[in-house]
């Protein structure tokens, strides 16, 4: 379709698991050659690299292993997984500014068997953590639950409203392959047992997974990406929105803090520039750390009304079959946690019509972390 | 009380509030110029740009906001923490943990004051229901 300028052609992944086995930068390498396979290119044909901020693979060691002669663009995105659908926009703004023709987009860690961001301690800590470290707010689990509660309360949704979306999540996990909790849903009684992680807000199963591996995706000028193997996922439209009283973590200050206004300005920008509303997008991955961050994103891109995200979810609009189907991979509770990118690669297969969950004739497909957010739509 | 409390560890833009804690004071910053208040600060007012700041000692009384209870991931705790997220009657929130009542007697809207207390060896502001601590 005319009028796109950029698209992702390749995407690649490692297994997922709990103890990869090997270094953080050989699961980068592996992806970022998968993905170039399934675009039909080869480690020259990339000349710019896009990453999370907390990466740890150093872009240097990453095209030496992989064989990329040259790089003549690198950025990285920061906000913690909230930025990780904002890689692409910074992929398209360097391919739409001619400033690189193919980038490729990585994030590879060993979360699970290595650093373990839900463990208090073991990371450098800003200044600002002054105002909350002291109190007990060193997960953060803890840390966006203090900000879930005020919701919890306003509107009178409970931890059982969240365990909905997290049986969602584990059934459509449980018909994915590559997902750790393949053939393993749960019921809601699961989710009402497991222990509490943060009383009365979160429960295990309200958690992402702790997750090893690496996911990459190439992307390149809708022009060039015409000639290539697979369908292209054209980029429709890319946001990022953050605001004055925002956090990446302590969203404590906003002055509604039962709102989420950084997802609220990416929606305003996603359907001004691509015409779309919440009724076009057929499917969607919305960045679920936590079950409650659904919620929030739900009511931020209009899905539905402010407070009513638990009677959507209780009423299947998210569920295969439902008006649009959310996190068909079964999200980052259910297939991993590989900071957000990983829910992009199956807004991919979506749009490219090879999901294991495949949403019929999916043609615009919304990637949210929250406070970015990406557009798919199909050729 | 919880096994390890992490101290602040204060730096230019914050050294004025912790050393406020050591003299029983909770101490906001207004703008010199524009007479904003500004929490958590910053450097500059982000308002009118000014860089003068006056120090004062809020009034320690508060409704609360939200709260959670705080237990280690993996270890035990000798008593559940809980944290709040208070609304200061001088109109900017605050975070501090609420002692003196049980997690499920805490509301929202409970009125808290402030006082300093000494946990897991480090010196803290800390909320009290009102009627408690009278
Ligand atoms: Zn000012």
């Amino acid at each position: 379709m005319s009028g796109y300028g950029t698209a992702v052609v390749g995407v690649g992944q490692t297994e997922y698991s709990k103890d990869s086995g090997r270094s953080e930068l050989q699961l980068a390498s592996e992806a970022i050659r998968n993905a170039l396979r399934d675009a039909g290119l080869g480690p020259a044909d990339v000349d710019g690299l896009v990453t999370m901020s907390v990466d740890t693979n150093d872009e240097l060691f990453l095209i030496r292993s992989v064989g990329i002669p040259s790089l003549r663009w690198s950025s990285r995105i920061p906000f913690g997984g909230g930025g990780s659908a904002g890689t692409v926009q910074h992929a398209v703004a360097a391919i739409e500014s001619g400033l690189a023709d193919t980038v490729v987009v990585y994030r590879a860690f060993n979360e699970r068997s290595g650093r373990r961001f839900g463990q208090p301690g073991g990371r450098v800590v800003p200044p600002e953590w002054n105002w909350y470290l002291p109190y007990g707010l060193d997960t953060p689990a803890k840390i966006y639950s203090l900000w879930f509660q005020r919701y919890m309360t306003h509107y009178g949704v409970t931890n059982e409203d969240f365990g909905r979306y997290s049986v969602v999540a584990r059934r459509h996990a449980a018909t994915n392959p590559d997902a750790w909790f393949y053939q393993r849903p749960i019921t809601l009684a699961d989710h009402q047992a497991s222990r509490w992680i943060v009383e009365p807000i979160l429960r295990l199963l309200d958690m992402c997974q702790e997750s090893d591996g690496g996911v990459a995706m190439v992307l390149t000028s809708a022009a060039r990406a015409r000639d290539l193997p697979h369908p292209p996922a054209y980029v429709a439209a890319t946001a990022l929105g953050q605001v004055m009283d925002g956090d990446t973590l302590f969203q404590y200050h906003l002055p509604d803090t039962t709102r989420f206004p950084q997802a609220e300005y990416v929606a305003e920008q996603l359907w001004k520039r691509t015409g779309l509303s919440p009724a076009d997008i057929d499917t969607a991955t919305l960045y679920d750390a936590q079950s409650p961050s659904v919620f929030f994103q739900l009511e931020a891109f209009g899905f539905c009304g402010p407070g009513e995200a638990r009677d959507y979810i209780a009423d299947g609009h998210i569920e295969l079959g439902g008006s649009c189907p959310v996190n068909t991979h079964g999200g980052l509770l259910g297939e991993a946690y590989i900071h957000g990118i990983n829910s992009m690669v199956e807004g991919v297969r979506q749009i490219r019509g090879t999901s294991h969950n495949q949403v019929a004739g999916a043609r615009h497909v919304l990637c949210s972390s929250g406070k970015t957010a990406v557009v798919f739509a199909a050729g | 009380m919880a096994a390890s409390v992490v101290p602040p560890s204060p730096v230019r833009d914050d050294a004025f509030f912790w050393e406020g804690v050591t003299r029983s004071q909770l101490l906001l910053r207004r703008c010199a110029q524009c007479e904003r208040l500004h929490h958590p600060p910053s450097p500059m007012c982000p308002h009118c740009g000014s860089v003068e700041w006056r120090t004062e000692a809020a009034s320690g009384e508060g409704t609360v906001h939200s709260w959670i209870v705080s237990a280690h991931p993996t270890e035990p705790d000798d008593s559940p923490r809980i944290v709040v997220l208070v609304d200061l009657a001088e109109g900017v929130r605050f975070v501090a943990n609420l002692a003196g009542i049980a997690p499920a007697d805490v509301t929202v809207g409970l009125a808290v004051r402030v006082t300093f207390e000494t946990v897991g060896g480090v010196l803290l502001p800390q909320f009290r229901p009102v009627e408690v601590a009278e």
